[in-house]
């Protein structure tokens, strides 16, 4: 055998092996993530699926003994002292999340488009001090945010917990939406300015279709910040019928009385919108790249 | 594919795009009808500026200007213990969470189908509302009954510890818990930046002989240090004023030894009702935000003039 020929074959054999090592390795880094991931979820279901009403430290276990979906029952019947209002608060936090994700998107998207598209002179000035409403974190907002809501007369109201969502959601949206209108070449507006359109219809037209990816983001970003948000609404919300889904189950999450598992199924329900709009946009983002 | 990373792979947060052919700016002045809409178009926005930032912001300042409300902090020791808390919990978390993030962004851009279909699962975390999920952290670690101490002793034998009544462990897990939970976003931010570098300049390292971690000190990184850069400090203004993960993973156990900025100016405000000394604790980092602030503006700005 030639020496190359020996050199090859010593090359391709340590070549395999390093791939094998990478193969290997990523398998386990990923079963980590897995495991990573999913651990409080399936803690989440653990306590959920677990037909015995009560504490959960008594249940200790790996996987539920007897499975039950007793406690999805509990929660669609309302049928717990705790869970008596559970739809209604429910709607109020769907309420609060769709404005929230709605009033962000249309704010946001005006301002980017006036200061980006229209070249609005002095606008640069919006859109920094817009980031600078970050250098107030929103726990120290949240104070002063309770008093001058005050005295807009907006207490105890699900707008006041919008208004504090969309304002904090706002700076971000506009820094995505101002930068990925950059790949949208300015001469589209020209032409169509040729053409007749006026502001309005460049907005409509050329705009919010061209913008769709990047909308679509900050739609998922707007209503998962809200439906984060437990902070400002038990500032803001006091009556029992506004009552959200996070404030309920904020309140309880130290009680032991409380028969979890029915409020681990609340939990998993109430997961269940961001999840729904998070996987229906982001197919509809990829359709809209490979169009467009 | 994967859809997540595209969906803000287009996204010119990287400086290496080509610089798109702009004819010289036409010094284009906005006249009649268009300024009108222009500024009918801003004016929400500013509205929102206005009445929920800068108004809520100077009753803020107003409210805490009093100096004797400082020397009352400075005197409680739960305020000191809370600052050196603070400073881990945001030192510690953003900075861990971010360098995880960009490595594993370099994983999901593995071309193999269950890569993709774990970058499904690792979004979760994200989309789940944060009060339900940290609540669900917080009954894994109590106790001896929690799931974690449970596999300790089903898999390894192992006596858990009593997660919350031991400050460094109750921090460490506030801090894990606040990781579980961000670090996805991030990653998909950095996935979506990688995806925007041209194969071109990968091609050109491998010739060059860059591969494996040295494409990454050499190539990779510098490319992405810059909206590294930002996304940490941006990171950073966000963590501050992070209320829920410390409430309800440690709640601040044992004894409000875990409190950080954001719960102690709550318990401030409606344990010792005293809202005027809970703005002044969230306050005192201030003088830290503000800087960080600017620089990330510009940062941003730096890299707008590049492109």
């Amino acid at each position: 055998m030639s020496v190359a020929a020996a050199g090859g074959e010593l090359f391709r054999r340590r070549y395999r092996r390093r791939r094998l090592f990478t193969e290997a390795g990523s398998m386990v880094l990923g079963f980590v993530l897995l495991i990573w991931s999913l651990l409080p979820i399936y803690n989440m279901f653990l306590i959920a699926l677990d037909p015995e009403e009560g504490e959960v430290e008594f249940t200790g276990n790996i996987v539920p003994p007897e499975p039950s979906l007793d406690a999805f029952g509990v929660v669609l019947t309302q049928d717990d002292r705790y869970l008596a209002q559970f739809w209604q608060q429910f709607g109020n936090s769907l309420y609060i999340g769709v404005l929230t994700m709605v009033l962000t998107l249309v704010i946001a998207s005006l301002a980017s488009f006036a200061v980006g598209r229209m070249r609005l002179g002095k606008g640069r000035w919006l859109t920094g001090a817009a980031l600078l409403t970050y250098a107030v974190p929103a726990a120290l907002l949240a104070i002063p945010f309770y008093r001058a809501m005050h005295s807009y007369g907006l207490t105890d109201s699900p707008w006041a917990v919008i208004a504090a969502q969309v304002t904090l959601a706002s700076p971000f949206a506009i820094l995505i939406l101002r930068h990925y209108a950059t790949l949208i070449p300015v001469e589209l507006d020209d032409a169509a300015r040729i053409d007749g359109a006026s502001a309005v219809q460049l907005y409509l037209r050329i705009y919010l279709p061209l913008m769709a990816p990047a909308l679509a983001v900050v739609a998922i970003f707007a209503l998962v910040l809200a439906w984060n948000d437990y902070l400002y609404q038990i500032l803001l919300l006091n009556a029992p019928g506004k009552m959200t889904v996070a404030l309920m189950q904020g309140h309880l999450f130290e009680d032991p009385d409380a028969a979890w598992n029915a409020m681990m199924a609340a939990a998993i329900i109430y997961a269940l919108p961001p999840i729904v709009i998070f996987y229906a946009l982001r197919r509809y983002v990829t359709a809209a790249l490979t169009v467009g | 594919m994967s859809g997540t990373g595209e969906l803000i792979a287009t996204g010119p947060l990287v400086s290496v795009q080509a610089p798109p052919p702009r004819p010289a700016p036409v010094a284009r002045r906005l006249l009649g009808s268009d300024l009108i809409w222009a500024i009918a178009f801003v004016l929400p926005y500013a509205a929102v500026l206005l009445a929920f930032v800068a108004y809520p912001v100077g009753y803020a300042l107003w409210m805490a200007s009093k100096p004797s409300l400082y020397a009352e902090l400075i005197d409680d020791p739960v305020y000191l213990t809370t600052v050196v808390n603070t400073l881990l919990f945001v030192g510690l978390g953003v900075n861990v969470k971010m360098f995880l993030a960009l490595l594993l962004s370099g994983f999901f851009m593995r071309r193999r189908w269950w890569i993709k279909a774990l970058l499904v699962i690792y979004m979760l975390p994200w989309v789940l509302a944060a009060v339900q999920a940290f609540i669900s952290v917080h009954w894994i670690l109590i106790g001896e009954m929690g799931l974690v101490n449970r596999l300790l002793e089903e898999l390894f034998g192992i006596d858990g510890p009593m997660w919350f009544n031991n400050r460094g462990l109750a921090l460490g897990s506030n801090i894990a818990a606040y990781i579980w939970k961000w670090m996805p976003f991030w990653t998909v931010i950095f996935l979506a930046a990688r995806m925007a570098i041209p194969q071109e300049i990968h091609d050109a390292a491998e010739i060059d002989g860059a591969t494996g971690a040295r494409r990454f000190v050499h190539v990779t990184f510098p490319l992405l240090a810059n909206l590294y850069l930002v996304c940490t400090l941006l990171s950073t203004l966000w963590t501050v004023g992070d209320f829920n993960t410390v409430y309800f993973v440690s709640n601040g156990a044992p004894a409000l030894s875990t409190d950080v900025l954001a719960t102690l100016g709550f318990r401030y405000t409606f344990d010792g009702i005293k809202p005027e000394l809970g703005l002044a604790a969230m306050m005192s980092a201030l003088p830290v935000l503000i800087p960080i602030v600017i620089i990330m503006v510009r940062r941003l700005h730096t890299r707008e003039v590049q492109l």
